[in-house]
């Protein structure tokens, strides 16, 4: 079975003057999945966005939208996505069900009125629909904007930053409404500084560094290529060499000692390093142990080391600052 | 989801059916917040009895004359801040992220700016109405005839049409909404140097030529001619001693200009 992409992007390319934004931006997203957008601030994730979305033309390279290309078809590209961003955003001047009648009447929904309170009912807006978007509050704004974009169900909805600054039980509401749409087949590019955020919802994540995707794959194969994190504290700062001997010899990384919390880490790519195997490796070489762990890594781990917290380098600058 | 049924994009004539939407749309954000358009139509009835009264007192011109004088220049000077709620109304929406989502529709490129400008004329036309009740209480009269008045008021439609889209264009070009309201707060200053307040004979020859080739001062002598307040003046430059022809001459330059200018902004987008 070959596999479709709703979202299939080679070497774009975005320049703002001298920053390059992005340096060849290479993205497959399959068809009826959740595709995280991952990277530090300046990374680009906004730039890649809003070029694919049509908001911006890209200097070099191609994309295809839902079978569409992006430059050349750019009007029929925009008839099948959906966009909710700090930048796409609602009329704060018009009420909730006038906003939703707009965007539907726009997208030639056949009974615009319907359909729009249909999603004012579907987003828990029926009683807020007739207020002016701008006094709703953060959360319900959100799932306005989320609503605006699905006025004609999309075949691609991208969600620039969905649930930044929302309370936990906002973002819940946003989250159950993603899994929903996927449930239903709408393919979902995210972007995203949660990285709990893309663990829950992403089917796979594009982790993204200085203008280009770094790495691919799910949130479990991002996290088994950066590997566990094993510790030790041992009782005196003369056995932390000794410790470390042995974490090198059963990692084959080189290990940090903190002489002060007197602890020796190491990240561990071997699936077959368990916590007792590392407590009897120690305790045979005589290390006077205190403590160990190994801990499975989180999205943080992932970013942390595969982007080298290369956030807001320099050169990469903020996309969103540059455009506004 | 229930399916949603949609029209094919093509069944309507894009342009017509999107600009009719986008009409709707600042129709009404007009009603919802009708905060700016009280101010605007405010503010040139203090200016008809401040100059009217207190200005007007000081001038060789007897008092009522003067007020009929004056009714067509603030209308033209009103319809020139077309100039400043575009650009207001544009940069609002582009800081606010609603042009940015109007964009990733399949919207007609040309049907935002359009139906912005259409609403604002038609806003205007429904605003002109106190500054005529007031200025018919205070002596400005209707001389030229009923034909002669809609023509007048179509000019005056067709000029302020032309400084929404100048309006527009400085709108999405302006880096914040704060940069709007400032540089649309100096657009007052367009009518000062024309012959919508004063007469330019008594000017000083360099400021007269600005004057008189200032755009304002064509509409308002069309104006004033078309209702029949004040005669054509002689020897001044073309657009004024031509006021009708001129003035139709300066819309079409403004619009052939800035209706390109604004819908290529619009459809590209800030880069």
């Amino acid at each position: 079975m070959t596999t479709t992409y709703a979202v299939l992007s080679e070497g774009l390319e975005k320049r703002f003057g001298p920053v390059r934004a992005l340096r060849g931006l290479d993205l497959a997203v399959a068809e009826g999945t959740v595709c995280g957008l991952l990277g530090p601030n300046g990374a680009g994730k906004t730039t890649a966005v809003r070029l694919l979305t049509t908001l911006l033309r890209p200097d070099a390279g191609s994309a295809r939208i839902a079978g569409h290309d992006l430059v050349r078809e750019a009007a029929a590209v925009r008839r099948l996505i959906g966009v909710t961003g700090q930048y796409a955003s609602v009329d704060g001047d018009l009420t909730g069900r006038q906003n939703l009648r707009l965007f539907a009447r726009l997208h030639r929904v056949r009974d615009a009125a319907a359909r729009a309170d249909e999603l004012l009912e579907r987003f828990g807006l029926a009683d807020a629909a007739d207020r002016p978007a701008a006094t709703l509050s953060g959360g319900m704004r959100r799932r306005l904007d989320l609503a605006a974009s699905l006025v004609r169900r999309p075949d691609v909805l991208f969600l620039d930053e969905p649930t930044t600054g929302l309370d936990p039980a906002s973002r819940n509401r946003i989250w159950e409404a993603v899994r929903a749409l996927k449930e239903e087949g709408t393919t979902v590019l995210l972007t995203t500084q949660y990285l709990e955020e893309a663990d829950r919802l992403a089917d796979d994540i594009a982790l993204m560094d200085r203008g280009r995707v770094a790495h691919t794959g799910s949130p479990a194969e991002l996290k088994a290529l950066v590997g566990a994190y094993a510790e030790a504290v041992v009782a005196d700062t003369d056995a932390l060499a000794r410790a470390a001997g042995v974490l090198d010899r059963l990692t084959g990384a080189e290990p940090v000692l903190d002489d002060e919390r007197r602890t020796v880490g190491v990240v561990s790519t071997d699936p077959t390093l368990t916590l007792p195997r590392l407590v009897r490796a120690l305790d045979a070489a005589g290390v006077p142990l205190v403590d160990a762990s190994l801990r499975p890594p989180t999205l943080d781990d992932v970013f942390l080391r595969l982007t080298g917290g290369s956030g807001d380098s320099s050169d990469s600058g903020n996309s969103k600052e540059l455009v506004a | 989801m229930s399916t949603v049924t949609t029209r094919p994009y093509g069944s309507a004539p894009g342009l017509a059916y999107d600009g009719a939407a986008m009409l709707g749309r600042q129709l009404r954000r007009a009603r919802n917040n009708p905060g700016l358009l009280i101010l605007t139509q405010t503010m040139p009835i203090t200016m008809l009895l401040f100059f009217g009264y207190v200005f007007g007192s000081a001038l060789a011109m007897p008092g009522a004359e003067y007020r009929a004088f004056l009714v067509p220049g603030l209308l033209v000077a009103t319809a020139a801040n077309g100039i400043m709620t575009g650009m207001f109304q544009a940069a609002q929406d582009t800081h606010r992220g609603v042009t940015d989502r109007l964009r990733t529709l399949p919207v007609s490129r040309a049907a935002v700016p359009l139906g912005q400008s259409v609403a604002d004329v038609l806003v205007t036309a429904a605003g002109t109405v106190p500054l005529l009740l007031v200025g018919l209480a205070v002596g400005w009269r209707v001389e030229g005839g009923a034909l002669g008045a809609v023509g007048a008021v179509g000019l005056l439609l067709l000029f302020r049409f032309a400084t929404t889209w100048i309006g527009i264009f400085l709108g999405l070009l302006t880096r914040s909404e704060e940069a709007a309201g400032q540089l649309g707060g100096a657009t007052f200053i367009l009518p000062l140097l024309s012959n919508a307040y004063i007469p330019t004979g008594g000017l000083p020859g360099w400021l007269r030529t600005v004057a008189e080739w200032n755009p304002i001062s064509a509409v308002t002598t069309a104006l004033r001619d078309l209702f029949g307040n004040a005669p054509v003046p002689e020897g001044a430059a073309w657009p004024v001693t031509h006021p009708v022809a001129g003035s139709l001459a300066w819309c079409a330059v403004l619009l052939a200009v800035f209706v390109p200018l604004a819908v290529r902004r619009y459809a590209h987008g800030a880069r």
